[in-house]
């Protein structure tokens, strides 16, 4: 496969620029959401709009209802979401959540809703401040005709609006995976707003019963799923803090040849010029390790998974450098709540610590590749 | 089954019968390249079997035309040779700046004669070339050269050019057979408009060469000279006056080969390789956790750098990148293998230092930690690259 987009691809592209360029601004949603105090912290009615494009299907088989598209065409979603800061299930509802449940009986349960915009799932997997899926500590102990789940998640993205969660347990047989629905008793769900506005959710699991029928995939072979499912999410994040990085850089390097300080546009100078370069490259670079590790989750490679790693750890890197330096560069405006940029700093913060950050990426890939 | 799955079986069988199975072990240092020529020196005979039997396909340049000497491989039949290639570790049978640099100017710029001339000896590694680009006083201005090249006009050559000036960092031009060259062929018009990019035969009287001493103890460069050199009119490529387009087109393809050895011709990560000198911790990880750290990051960028480069190459095939593209890998590239060989000292600690020994093979890491400086000097500065990429793709205004 060649790394660039086809035909079809860019065709998709265009259309998923122009719906977030005018629907899924920054405007029209970040800050409605946010200034209006949303509980969610995204808009429904964009959602919907999404599934009517049938974007939130991508990952959905043809026969059940969806495109049959790869984790290439998600990240080409993605990287338009992120470059308008669109507030929006997309990747952890059709990305991650999707990867879960294919394949299983809780597609069928799921699926419909997900390709209808109906639908919001979310996935708990983090217990602590950072991202340790090897060292989950929830306890799934045998109950009854299935399990009862005790332990705490945290940052579960959309946690508070999702209908279903799956979540990441460990029983004696090893980790498994939950789908548990939003009205299970004993289930605390606390929705907590985050620095980009976003709303995440520490989830209390106090003896939460559910019927082995919840259990996604075998009981205790949910480390393989698991990895998967984080592989798809991570894949994906990567491509949205691509579009993230490009949309900050863009607003960065406009606001240089607009602005003028000792009788000349700021971006004739040569500091500033040379860092917008540098800038550019790195983002180019993350870009393709961002498709590359798509494109092998597409075949099946056994080489994603590392390729997944460096490409989440580079685009967090190019992505942070990108805020950085707009807001920098954008000097004391870049510092207001008027202004986006800042809006992107944010953002970004977020984007690098799901599914584990830059660090964590770089020392699993040195672990995978034996040192 | 499609006909790039049969070309890739085909290919790979090919290969496997091919191959000497000398020329798919890891190259050890600079001589175990094989560069051609009219001196040719081959390491041994496994060198000289797989040039021939490569050049013979065309496969030496196999997107190049087979009318002159290529492959006429399509950009997937390309890649999937080198795909086929790097699955089993085969060398590069033939290292060439006619492959690299003056090859694809000739084929763009070249007239039909030219090419039929120069292009099949290129391909087959008959004739080595050197660059004539930077001078004493032309360096990341290298359009204010100054060598000086004029009509004359005697009874043994009849009419011809005749050239007299310095050029510096002439890479390997006390091995080349001939040169391509950029001279000043009109001292009025202003600077870009008056050069022309010429080749002659160092073999030429008045042409002489001096090696210059590096830190690196080696001496890849010289300087070169032209005293009353005389060249046949019809060895300019392009137009007379318009070389400066030439030159800037094949500076592309230069940076695009200097931004490939940032991948270090090595496929493998850096800290695999680097544990035999470290050690490890109880815990079985590098044994310097803040070393270990900056040696992850490091492939990271190297595995994303990879990436990039296939990319690249995809785009280029097929004339979707940006044409200022290379200076960006250019950037890039080196500013990694730069970094990748402070971290290959830093690992090695004091026995990277040694100079001379057997056990460092004489040198090995400290002479190529020296020799990657230069990555990010030649073929225009990491701060010329910038300079362009901020210009040429970000479209930033000038000074």
């Amino acid at each position: 496969m060649p790394l660039y987009l086809t035909e079809d691809q860019a065709m998709l592209r265009d259309t998923a620029r122009q719906l977030m360029a005018d629907e899924g601004s920054v405007a029209g949603q970040l800050r409605k959401y946010r200034d209006m105090d949303c509980k969610d912290g995204f808009g429904h009615a964009l959602w919907k709009q999404l599934a009517e494009l049938g974007f939130t299907g991508i990952l959905i088989d043809e026969a059940e209802g969806g495109l049959g598209l790869g984790h290439v065409e998600a990240g080409i979603v993605l990287e338009e979401i992120g470059r308008n800061l669109t507030p929006s299930p997309f990747l952890i509802s059709a990305v991650a959540v999707v990867e879960a449940l294919k394949g299983t009986p809780h597609a069928a349960r799921w699926f419909p809703g997900i390709l209808s915009g109906d639908t919001v799932a979310a996935l708990a997997v983090d217990e602590g401040p950072k991202h340790r899926p090897e060292a989950i500590a929830m306890r799934a102990e045998r109950a009854g005709n299935g399990f009862r789940l005790t332990g705490r998640k945290q940052f579960v993205v959309q946690g508070a609006s999702a209908d279903v969660i799956v979540v990441a347990a460990r029983s004696d047989e090893g980790v498994t995976l939950f789908a548990v629905e939003k009205e299970a008793k004993g289930l605390d769900v606390e929705g907590v707003r985050l620095v980009d506005s976003s709303i995440g959710a520490r989830l209390d699991f106090q003896g939460v019963e559910v019927n082995s029928d919840a259990v996604i995939g075998e009981v205790g072979g949910g480390e393989a799923l698991l990895s998967r499912v984080l592989d798809a999410g991570r894949a994906g994040a990567a491509s949205e803090m691509v579009g993230l990085g490009s949309a900050a850089m863009g607003m960065t390097v406009d606001y240089l040849k607009q602005r003028k300080q000792f009788g000349r546009l700021i971006g004739e100078f040569q500091t500033l010029q040379h860092r917008a370069a540098h800038l550019y490259s790195e983002l180019e670079i993350a870009r393709s390790a961002a498709i590359k590790a798509q494109q092998l989750l597409d075949e099946g490679s056994p080489e994603a998974e590392a390729m997944v790693c460096v490409a989440k750890a580079k685009a967090g890197r190019a992505s942070t450098l990108a805020v950085q330096e707009g807001v920098q560069m954008h000097g004391g405006i870049g510092m207001t709540d008027e202004y986006d940029i800042g809006l992107y700093m944010k953002r970004d913060r977020a984007l690098n610590e799901l599914f584990g950050d830059s660090n964590y990426h770089s020392d699993k890939l040195a672990r995978m590749k034996g040192y | 089954m499609s006909d790039l799955d049969i070309f890739r079986l085909e290919t790979r069988a090919w290969l496997e019968a091919n191959c000497p199975a000398e020329m798919r072990e890891p190259m050890r240092d600079e001589s175990d390249a094989c560069w051609g020529g009219r001196g040719a020196v081959f390491k041994n005979e496994a060198q000289k079997r797989w040039m021939d039997v490569m050049a013979e396909r065309g496969w030496t340049v196999p997107d190049w035309p087979k009318d002159y000497g290529g492959g006429g491989l399509s950009p997937a039949e390309t890649k999937i040779l080198r795909q086929e290639m790097a699955r089993i570790g085969a060398r590069n049978p033939l290292m060439s700046f006619g492959i690299s640099m003056l090859g694809p100017a000739l084929l763009k710029y070249g007239r039909e004669e030219q090419k039929k001339r120069f292009l099949p000896e290129i391909a087959r590694g008959e004739i080595r070339w050197c660059q004539g680009y930077s001078e004493p006083n032309a360096g990341s201005d290298l359009a204010s050269l100054q060598t000086k090249c004029e009509e004359a006009h005697d009874e043994e050559w009849g009419d011809h050019w005749l050239v007299n000036g310095q050029k510096v960092w002439t890479s390997y031009a006390d091995k080349a057979d001939w040169i391509f060259c950029l001279v000043r062929t009109d001292f009025q018009a202003p600077k870009h408009k008056g050069i022309s990019f010429l080749l002659f035969d160092m073999a030429t009287p008045g042409v002489s060469t001096r090696p210059i001493l590096l830190i690196s103890g080696n001496s890849p460069f010289c300087e070169t000279f032209f005293d009353d050199v005389k060249v046949p009119k019809d060895q300019v490529v392009g137009e007379v006056n318009k070389g400066w387009d030439v030159a800037k087109y094949l500076l592309g393809h230069e940076r695009e080969m200097i931004s490939g050895m940032g991948l270090g011709g090595q496929t493998g990560s850096l800290g695999e390789a680097l544990v035999e000198s470290l050690g490890r911790d109880e815990s079985g990880r590098l044994a310097d956790p803040v070393l270990r750290a900056d040696i992850a990051r490091f492939d990271v960028d190297a595995m994303a750098f990879r990436a990039m480069s296939e990319r690249f190459i995809d785009e280029l095939k097929v004339g979707m990148a940006h044409p200022a593209q290379p200076s960006m890998m250019k950037y890039a590239g080196t500013e990694l293998n730069k970094a990748r060989h402070e971290l290959v000292m830093a690992a090695g600690g004091s026995g990277a230092l040694e100079w001379e020994s057997d056990r460092s093979r004489k040198g090995k890491s400290a002479r190529e930690w020296l020799r990657t400086k230069a990555n990010s000097i030649e073929g225009g500065t990491s701060e010329v690259q910038l300079g362009i990429i901020a210009k040429r793709i970000l479209d930033l205004p000038g000074a």
